[in-house]
């Protein structure tokens, strides 16, 4: 998953763009979770920019990869990442959460076919995606070419179902199974290791026979480069631990469990959208 | 005691020789053609392959059959992916575990995001005897009626319940078949009509003073408590409702309409089954006395089957009783109304 310099800028630069429409949702919404979204747009700019062998222009293409989302409730960044990439308008974007949206607060498919789940309760996403890849094996065999990229939330792995679904991917040995999991530490009330300690997460995963593979959330080389190692390896799921800052790029939302569940307020949303348009003050804006 | 001839019953139906099997029995036959006439179908079980009968499937189509361990939530959400990618999976368990342990799994996974899966409950009711209370769900037909997009049916013996199975894999959406663990007798014969949505009136007494509305194998001492009243010149029509929904509220009111007083006869809680049904259509449109036969708010225990379902009031002898009570409840009520005038 070769990533030259040039990719790799203009990927930090689609991340920005889907981290400022985030952040212009919310405050549009005034509900809805802000930290994990932020966290996670460098995940989602990889995949839908760089990865995910998709077309926006035909959402029900058999051959797609398909990307399950777990954790319903960071569904601003999935929207945001699937209308930059062109699977609807961005104007769209600001009818999150509204009467008779597409857009509803947790990801439902009645209302935008295009998502591949519905989801929002925890700990239901991997189930789903371990069905898809059995059903995927009947009828492709062993050596299918369509990835199933689940997207997790740490938290999510205080469900006892998520390692239910653990257990049934190892017996398979899906090769085309890759778990991204959001390792940004924080849930609603508290940090994961004050609430329900998941460490050692790695060993645990690794003790389920898993590929484990850990890496920084918002390199873009490391996240390429995870995803083909996962590829490239034979007879097991792999599980990518992505360590994430929650809130990321904007630095007075960062690291704190606080902004889990809320949005931005109209004031806080205009200082969080200066600190995007300068990259955090590395770069002079316009305006 | 005459039966519908348009039903079909079995014609042993009155005889202590009547065949019987169980429903799960059918469930396992039912699966296996379906899966024969539809290479989507897939089977999916939480540790229970031969109490569930989907050994039979399994042995013919091990590549389709996915064993799941104990992890019914993980069942359903595995079970939703399967559908999403056009399978028809069916997937078993005891009935206190899948619908019961995972309720939100299949509320989220499946009827959310409207699924093709079908769900199948075993062992259902007190009939399951000595394993005691904690295997006897009584309270499932309630926890899956409430999900929109769900269909509900109890089928009242093994011949109706492959059809029902077979049926089940033809159509489109989320369902739930409730089975039982015990032999019981074969009513209906391979002749009798079924339809999903679509009761099947097999006593119409000419006189009928009251109806009886029944699902599942219970259905059987129902008929047998029509008989019971025949010999005392009480006439009543049993409708058996296997769909309890969508329920068939065309027959529903038709019964209701003519007899003026109902009855409905269940193994599950009282609450929320099919009991309660029958009222929420009546209350609405064609309010008269009922009762309800069915588990008062209680857990089940060990014992042999026929002795849970007389403890528990769910024979032939206590539905009796409760159609002479309704009965005497309406020719109160019409007294009334005749005084008012």
């Amino acid at each position: 998953m070769f990533l030259d310099d040039s990719k790799a800028k203009y990927l930090e630069e689609t991340a920005n763009s889907i981290r400022k429409s985030v952040i212009e949702m919310l405050v549009e919404a005034r509900s809805g979770h802000t930290a994990g979204p932020l966290g996670m747009a460098d995940v989602f700019t990889a995949l839908y920019f760089h990865l995910l062998n998709h077309d926006p222009k035909k959402p029900d293409w058999e051959n797609r990869d398909r990307l399950i989302l777990s954790n319903g409730h960071i569904c601003p960044v999935l929207y945001a990442t699937m209308a930059h990439a062109g699977y609807f308008p961005v104007s769209e974007l600001k009818t999150l959460r509204k009467y008779g949206s597409r857009l509803q607060g947790h990801p439902h498919r009645e209302f935008l076919p295009m998502l591949e789940t519905s989801s929002g309760p925890l700990g239901e996403g991997l189930s789903q995606t371990v069905g898809m890849c059995l059903a995927d094996r009947l009828d492709r065999g062993v050596t299918s070419s369509r990835y199933f990229y689940c997207l997790m939330s740490d938290g999510e792995w205080q469900e006892g179902s998520s390692w239910e679904a653990a257990m049934l991917a190892a017996k398979e040995g899906f090769h085309n199974l890759i778990v991204i999991i959001d390792r940004n530490n924080i849930q609603i009330d508290g940090y994961t290791e004050d609430v329900i300690p998941l460490e050692s997460f790695r060993a645990k995963l690794e003790a389920f026979n898993w590929h484990v593979i850990e890496i920084d959330g918002h390199s873009f080389e490391e996240i390429a480069e995870a995803v083909g190692q996962a590829k490239a390896v034979f007879g097991r799921p792999t599980a990518i631990i992505a360590h994430t800052i929650p809130g990321k790029g904007v630095p007075q939302f960062e690291r704190q469990f606080q902004w889990h569940g809320k949005p931005p307020s109209k004031e806080e949303g205009k200082e969080a959208l200066k600190e995007l348009r300068t990259l955090g003050g590395r770069i002079k804006h316009e305006d | 005691m005459k039966t519908n001839p348009e039903q079909k019953l079995n014609p042993k139906l009155w005889e202590v020789s009547i065949e019987q099997a169980p429903t799960r029995q059918g469930f396992g036959e039912g699966l296996l053609i379906a899966g024969e006439e539809d290479k989507n179908v897939v089977a999916l079980c939480a540790d229970l392959k031969d109490s569930t009968k989907n050994d039979l499937f399994a042995v013919k189509f091990p590549e389709r059959f996915f064993e799941m361990g104990i992890a019914e939530q993980n069942m359903a959400g595995v079970a939703s992916g399967l559908a999403a990618m056009g399978k028809i999976p069916f997937i078993s368990s005891y009935a206190i575990f899948s619908p019961g342990r995972n309720w939100e799994h299949i509320r989220t996974t499946i009827c959310y995001g409207n699924r093709n899966v079908k769900i199948a409950g075993h062992h259902a009711g007190v009939s399951v005897g000595p394993d005691g209370g904690s295997h006897q769900a009584l309270e499932d037909i309630a926890l899956m009626r409430v999900l929109p997009n769900m269909i509900v049916v109890v089928p009242c013996d093994a011949v109706e319940a492959m059809k029902a199975t077979l049926a089940m894999a033809k159509i489109e959406g989320p369902a739930y078949l409730r089975f039982s663990r015990e032999k019981t007798p074969l009513m209906t014969t391979d002749d009798t009509p079924f339809e999903i949505g679509k009761a099947n009136l097999l006593i119409d007494a000419e006189k009928s003073q009251v109806g009886i509305v029944a699902c599942g194998a219970i259905l059987y001492e129902a008929l047998r408590a029509a008989k019971k009243l025949a010999d005392e010149h009480i006439f009543v029509s049993v409708l058996n409702m296997h769909t309890v929904k969508p329920i068939d509220k065309k027959s529903l009111l038709h019964l209701a309409k003519k007899t003026g007083a109902l009855v409905t006869v269940e193994e599950h809680q009282q609450a929320g089954g099919l009991g309660s049904a029958v009222a929420e259509c009546l209350a609405t449109e064609y309010p008269i006395p009922m009762e309800f036969i069915g588990v008062d708010n209680r857990f089940g225990q060990s014992g042999e089957s026929a002795e849970l379902i007389e403890y528990y009031g769910l024979g032939a002898d206590t539905i009796v009783e409760k159609v002479k009570l309704v009965l005497a409840r309406k020719n109160k009520l019409s007294q009334t109304e005749h005084n008012n005038k």
